[in-house]
């Protein structure tokens, strides 16, 4: 089974983003900012990770040039899911190591495609 | 309520992410240039905005919006914060708060009116003037100029990644696999550019590639495979011919992944509206609980499972020998043992910090100050005391009153409190902390006190009291709790509104808690709740009078002493017992409840106290410590003074909780009486 780290301040949000992959046969776990999802990252290997841009304690972008150094997350999919739209933004986070953008809100089906499409299984 | 419903987490959270912020901006209102509590306040909004979206509260996200994009301007520099825009964003929280609990709320005109001040906060042009949903709608960008005629000729991809990708996540086999799924493909890597194996860094990505794919195939669909890489790579889609490298710098439209313009997001939204609406209620009756707390619950339960098994195991058996009736004892003693640590287990979990509540009233504290015209500081103290989160929603409205009181009444204009040499800031105080069985809540001011001629005057207009009657301090303040008191000598909007002292002194008795005032004229006036901890379970002290059982609170009691025959018979004139420093007035409760029976020949006396008074209450036996919980009597029995509930002992037998305010003040007053009468 694939596992799946989300990183959003929003407990709602990650319920929705849950919702949608638990259904799709993936193993979810939860991280509320930067900071816990750095050490979640720090501790196992993911094979997708999305995330929140705009966060409490450390933000996405911070987080993930964190985790690009990790060895362990070497190769590892990021994909931020945000309300920001902005094209400075989305490219000051490729640079940072994102590997793909989703602007919320999202639908469930194509959450699932992106992760499929990302994961190729 | 369902833990899998998203709208439902949602409106907690939106009701945590208001007081937050709206926590931030109060803080903002003292330090305008604090940059952590703006990005507080952004975050907070930015939230709202993108979750409410999500969850179909689309009026909630529409307005939030503006007031993000504004603070959004503070937080890049462009405006200043100012007292000005703080306050109204304040409004605008209030709105945000309607929007949430009510989405279907017919409430435009209101938000449109606040974002006009918004806008006139922060100086004309500054916010956008966008459509409320401009953001929602953020460009669902054309995939391509899309006008591509259709055509039998089989379509050529070149595409090169960026050098980095693969360490970005990228994976090019993927890539490859997802165009073959287009259609018959022939794919041809161009491996030219690959260094020498000394300086090959296996993470990079160096190869590009030659794909040909069916004419049948459309440009959207090809696109949509490089959806993630399309804006940083080489990427050339060509019918027919033959495919030639691009230049990087190319301008491309950017793809990005947006909701599929077919399934809008209202989708997910009808099937969680129905859901929403049947729990809408139980929305904010939901309580947080730290994981460790509920570990420690865990664990109780399993060792209930534990003995249960013990037991089982010597039901089956059968207890025949002295060592199964000793094995039987213990885990009798086991269970007793795991009942009380799963109550109190159990009562932590519905304990809530104080702070929730006292957040609320720097909100109110802010108003009343706007309001009045008056400064008032609010000081907190004890934020972290614990209280049942039921207890803690019951108080809030008494609170407010008499906090709306001291604002009002209690604290003087700054020219009058400047006259009497007092700063010009007037001071609310509240504080909380926990002694015993119940949690001690002072709410004190430092204006002008109560004015005890005032009262009595009040008193005597509305027939409270005869004229010139003697009244002690404590008396005379009490009578402001009486039902349609009111001091003030014109009700303002403030004290006037909804509810009296009496309704006060009601709701707080209603928690089984007692109010209590102090006040020095000129310096100030303090009131006290004292409020049990727990609603639902108490220690008491069963006790047999009579051929009744009744519990005592144990927290009220002090001592139990007892009561020989000679004593009783010596006693018989005045009901009072020597105790250590003083005299202490008891009640015969077999002569209180008219039992109609002989006394034990060793009666007992329970010394009780309450507000400071003890009475003693003579009683016929004390049986022992019992776990009690309260049962609520019948609406008939309801009026009856002496006891405040029921029990039901383990033998499935009643007893009767003993109102010990009452007996305090009924034994207080019979004592007065007798000493009156010589």
């Amino acid at each position: 089974m694939t596992s799946i780290l989300t990183v959003d301040d929003s407990a709602s949000m990650r319920m929705a983003i849950r919702i949608a992959l638990d259904g799709a046969g993936h193993n979810v776990v939860e991280a509320a900012d930067g900071v816990e999802g750095l050490s979640k990252a720090r501790e196992a290997k993911f094979d997708l990770i999305i995330t929140d841009l705009n966060m409490p304690n450390m933000n996405g972008l911070e987080m993930i040039r964190e985790i690009r150094r990790l060895p362990i997350q070497a190769g590892t999919p990021i994909i931020f899911l945000t309300t920001e739209s902005d094209d400075a933004m989305k490219q000051e986070a490729k640079s940072a190591g994102a590997t793909g953008w989703l602007v919320k809100p999202f639908v469930a089906d194509h959450l699932i495609k992106v992760t499929r499409k990302v994961l190729g299984a | 309520m369902s833990a899998q419903n998203p709208a439902e987490t949602f409106r907690i959270e939106a009701g945590e992410l208001l007081d937050t912020t709206e926590q931030a901006l109060l803080d903002l209102t003292h330090r305008l240039d604090s940059r952590a509590l703006i990005d507080t306040v952004f975050r907070g909004m930015h939230t709202l905005k993108g979750s409410g979206a999500m969850f179909g509260f689309d009026a909630l996200a529409a307005f939030t919006h503006h007031c993000e994009s504004a603070f959004d301007k503070v937080r890049k520099g462009q405006v200043p914060a100012t007292a000005e825009l703080v306050a109204v964003t304040l409004s605008a929280m209030d709105h945000m708060r309607v929007l949430v609990d009510r989405p279907d709320a017919d409430c435009a005109d209101e938000g449109a009116a606040i974002l006009e001040r918004l806008q006139a906060a922060l100086g004309a042009d500054a916010v956008d003037q966008r459509g409320p949903s401009a953001e929602q709608q953020i460009a669902i960008p054309a995939s391509s100029d899309g006008d591509d005629p259709v055509s039998d000729e089989p379509w050529r991809v070149h595409f090169r990644l960026p050098v980095e990708s693969m360490a970005n996540g990228t994976n090019p086999l993927l890539l490859l696999d997802e165009l073959r799924d287009l259609g018959a493909t022939r794919v041809v890597a161009i491996t030219n550019r690959i260094p020498a194996l000394d300086v090959l860094d296996p993470v990079q990505c160096h190869i590009a590639w030659d794909v040909e794919l069916p004419a049948t195939v459309t440009r959207e669909a090809i696109e949509d495979v490089f959806i993630f890489v399309i804006d940083d790579m080489e990427l050339v889609i060509e019918r027919g011919g033959k495919a030639v490298l691009s230049d990087t710098d190319e301008a491309k439209p950017l793809v990005a992944v947006e909701p599929d313009p077919a399934v809008p997001a209202h989708a997910m939204q009808s099937s969680i509206q129905a859901a929403s609406d049947r729990s809408a209620k139980s929305a904010g009756e939901s309580v947080r609980v730290p994981a460790d707390r509920l570990d420690v619950l865990m664990d109780r339960v399993g060792e209930l499972v534990i003995v249960q098994s013990r037991l089982a195991q010597l039901a089956c058996g059968g207890v025949s020998s002295a060592a199964d009736q000793l094995a039987l004892r213990s885990i009798s003693e086991e269970v007793e043992r795991l009942a009380n640590e799963l109550r109190d287990t159990m009562m932590v979990l519905r304990m809530v910090p104080i702070a929730a509540l006292f957040g609320r009233f720097r909100r109110l504290v802010h108003d009343l100050a706007r309001e009045t015209g008056k400064s008032i500081n609010l000081v907190t103290d004890g934020e972290s005391t614990e209280i049942d989160k039921t207890v803690s929603e019951r108080l809030a409205d008494p609170i407010v009153h008499l906090i709306r009181n001291a604002c009002d009444h209690g604290l003087e204009p700054e020219d009058e409190r400047l006259a009497s040499g007092k700063t010009a800031a007037g001071q609310i105080q509240l504080s909380a902390r926990q002694t015993g069985g119940e949690v001690l809540i002072t709410i004190a001011d430092d204006g002008r006190g109560i004015s005890r001629e005032r009262v009595r005057a009040k008193a005597e207009a509305n027939a409270l009291i005869q004229p010139g009657q003697t009244l002690s301090d404590s008396e005379l303040l009490q009578l402001i709790f009486e039902p349609g008191f009111s001091t003030a000598p014109q009700v303002t909007n403030l004290s006037g509104r909804g509810v009296g002292m009496d309704v006060v002194k009601r709701t707080i008795e209603g928690l089984r808690g007692q109010i209590e005032v102090s006040s020095e004229p000129g310096k100030g006036s303090i009131i006290t709740l004292r409020i049990p901890l727990t609603l639902a379970i108490i220690d008491g002290l069963l006790v047999r009078v009579g051929g009744g059982n009744y519990v005592i609170p144990l927290s009220a009691v002090e001592e139990c002493l007892e009561l020989s025959l000679e004593e009783d018979i010596r006693s018989r004139g005045r009901s009072m017992i020597q105790l250590r420093e003083g005299l202490v007035p008891f009640l015969r409760l077999r002569e209180l409840f008219d039992t109609g029976t002989r006394p034990d020949a060793f009666q007992k006396i329970v010394v009780i106290a309450a507000g400071g008074e003890r009475i003693g209450l003579v009683v016929d036996q004390i049986i022992g410590s019992h776990q009690t919980v309260i049962k609520s009597m019948s609406s008939l029995h309801r009026s009856i003074p002496s006891f405040s509930g029921a029990t039901i002992l383990g033998d499935g037998g009643v007893a009767l909780i003993l109102d010990v305010i009452q007996l305090v003040a009924l034994g207080q007053s019979r004592e007065e009486r007798l000493r009156a009468a010589g």
